[in-house]
């Protein structure tokens, strides 16, 4: 697996087109997107489709380290409905006492950040500790947040107080010298993940424990630790992207949240992370993240496709995206 | 002494049973579960009608049922015919067609079945069919964006899941805005959900310069679409109008809310309409059998205080 990569390396120092790939992927979709549309290079357009990217982008990139570690997690959109849930209900419960107001705000996030790093533990737990396969483990607890939202909202829609609402708005909505938050705060979140993936020695440890989990144990690493992190670091993630989604709409209802676990995967694989674990690659996610808005916002932009198509083209892209990678790895 | 008490008790309670099954009336009901705000409310209402219906009629026993897919809905009337032993059948389908052979089943042992909302894919099986018209919610939108609209103007549309049910509504819709001058700039769906309408809108918004109405078709897309027009600043949006009659919509309508002047139901309480026949089809000699059409009504400022229920999730 190393000698090829090294091989890989050394082969395309120019032009590497497995890395290359999906980048290429991202330029012709920017390129058409413009060509169909004049207002698709618009500063609003551009900033609705990354605002928007940044859930399931934060999301992403914490699932890079749980695939990158062997692992999977099914349960990460239930998971945010769950959260936004309750970071609504308990902030609808302090406001008589606290008032609307930041502090208030500060309160919400920290119950979001509380319950995802809670939620990730319990994933981690159970996977680690107790040996059940991940994905059983993250299947059921799909099922279960699901059902915790659907009880909490009485099976309708759980709303922040409409003052609160206001006061938290600016937090999806505004931003610093004309980018929002949602962008900066993934932005910081990538890079991060970048960084801790590439120079780190957990993110070394994550791509060597789902290499070979035998051999990552012989060589004194201590496999459960570092796979029960990469749950603990997706579950903060969740409540960060919480903390980012409850502004925009200002409530959570069963329906939230549904499918973005499998949207996070995908964006994972197109950005050449291998599924079976061993080696992740954030930046190449991101752009995945990226590849999937964008063909969403295309097909919104233009008339040419029927609307019942658009989940279709989604797919044939994925599995493009997926296949070219092989291809340029056979070649080498 | 104690013992043999007891098991006299339980004896004595195992003998009155089957006794008791006879005089009671077991009406099995069940819906698609919570998993967004219109079944949300139709679950209440179901509930509520099931608690009001037992105070009402002492021999009769209710069996309330939610399933999250058609398969577990199928599991649930196959319980309710096995062990239950069900008189009627109260059924909204999730789906038409994998309900069918199982609601015939019911029907075929006997059982009164009343079909909610979604009809079946055979016809003839129930003996009640209460549901909402679809086409004629399209209508009345339809009218009430000519009459807000006379001079006509640019719209675009918000589409639901794609359904029979949505295909009935945009057809009604779109007779009814015929030669009006209202255009439709475009159709999407929105899969009646907040996030997607809010992304669809910020498209539509990128896309067109200008947009003089929307039909959002439903409240929660209503919901997702004025988010995003709050976002993008823009003020050449007159109204939007959703449908369904979601509470907190009904109360914009009611205050006089200027992006919100009207909505069409579709009421969630449609369910309990269905129930109460139902019930009053079982204890009485009143006929009920057929079809029974619930209309979509416009709810205008006038009237918006008698279709506001404060209690319902929905």
């Amino acid at each position: 697996m190393t000698a090829t990569e090294t091989q890989t390396r050394n082969v395309g120092r120019g032009v590497n087109l497995k890395v290359l790939g999906p980048i290429l992927a991202l330029v012709v979709l920017v390129i058409v997107g413009a060509a169909l549309n004049g207002n698709f290079l618009s500063a609003a357009n551009i900033t609705n489709v990354l605002s928007r990217s940044a859930f399931i982008g934060i999301i992403a990139v914490g699932m890079t380290f749980v695939i990158t570690g062997g692992g999977l997690d099914l349960s990460v959109g239930s998971m945010a409905a769950f959260i936004a849930g309750l970071m609504i209900l308990v902030m609808n419960a302090m406001l008589p006492m606290m008032g609307p107001g930041w502090p208030l705000v500060f309160v919400g996030m920290l119950t979001a950040m509380v319950a995802g790093t809670l939620a990730g533990f319990v994933n981690g737990f159970l996977i680690t500790t107790m040996r059940i396969e991940a994905f059983i483990v993250t299947l059921g607890t799909m099922g279960i947040y699901r059902s915790l939202v659907t009880w909490l909202a009485d099976g309708g829609t759980l709303s922040l107080d409409f003052g609160m609402r206001s006061v938290i708005r600016p937090i999806y909505f505004d931003g610093i010298l004309g980018i929002s938050w949602p962008i900066i705060v993934f932005a910081l979140v990538a890079i991060t993940g970048e960084l801790v993936m590439r120079r780190a020695a957990f993110g070394r440890h994550a791509a060597a424990v789902g290499s070979n989990d035998q051999v990552a144990r012989y060589s004194s690493v201590n496999v459960n630790r570092v796979r029960m992190l990469t749950y603990v670091f997706l579950g903060i993630l969740v409540g960060v992207a919480t903390i980012m989604y409850v502004p925009r709409l200002g409530s959570a209802s069963p329906s939230t949240g549904v499918l973005w676990e499998l949207e996070a995967i995908a964006a994972v694989i197109i950005g050449g992370t291998m599924l079976k674990g061993g080696f992740g690659r954030v930046w190449g996610t991101v752009i995945g993240v990226l590849i999937l808005s964008l063909i969403d916002n295309i097909l919104n932009l233009t008339d040419g496709v029927s609307p019942y198509l658009n989940g279709a083209i989604q797919g044939v892209i994925i599995i493009l995206a997926v296949i070219l990678q092989r291809e340029k790895k056979a070649e080498s | 002494m104690k013992f043999t008490k007891i098991t006299a008790a339980a004896l004595a309670a195992t003998l009155a049973m089957p006794a008791m099954a006879q005089d009671t009336k077991v009406i099995g009901v069940s819906i698609p579960a919570a998993t967004h705000g219109w079944a949300g409310g139709m679950n209440f209402h179901a509930q509520q009608a099931v608690d009001r219906l037992e105070e009402v009629y002492p021999e009769l026993d209710f069996v309330l049922a939610t399933a999250s897919d058609p398969a577990k809905q199928v599991n649930d009337i196959e319980d309710m015919l096995a062990t239950r032993n069900i008189s009627a059948l109260v059924v909204l389908p999730f789906e038409s067609e994998p309900l069918t052979s199982p609601v015939k089943a019911v029907a075929d042992s006997g059982a009164w079945v009343t079909v909610v909302d979604r009809g079946l894919a055979q016809p003839g099986i129930e003996d009640l069919y209460v549901a909402g018209d679809n086409p004629g919610f399209g209508k009345v939108s339809g009218e009430y964006m000519v009459s807000a609209m006379p001079d006509g103007g640019d719209i675009v549309v918000f589409r639901g899941i794609p359904t029979t049910i949505d295909n009935e509504r945009v057809e009604g819709f779109q007779e009814a805005i015929e030669g009006s001058g209202i255009n439709i700039l475009a159709m999407e769906h929105g899969n009646w959900n907040r996030d997607d309408s809010f992304t669809v809108m910020q498209d539509f918004l990128s896309k067109y310069d200008k947009i003089d109405a929307v039909w959002a078709s439903d409240d929660d897309m209503a919901i997702g679409v004025l988010a995003a027009i709050e976002q993008s600043g823009r003020d050449d949006i007159q109204f939007v109008l959703g449908g369904a009659g979601m509470k907190e919509m009904v109360a914009k309508v009611r205050d006089g809310d200027p992006m919100i002047p009207a909505d069409v139901t579709y009421p969630p309480s449609m369910i309990a309409t269905a129930i109460e026949m139902t019930a009053v089809g079982l204890t009485s000699t009143a006929p009920v059998s057929g079809t029974f059409t619930i209309g979509s009504v416009l709810i205008t400022p006038e009237n918006a205080a008698d279709f506001y229920y404060e209690d319902s999730p929905f």
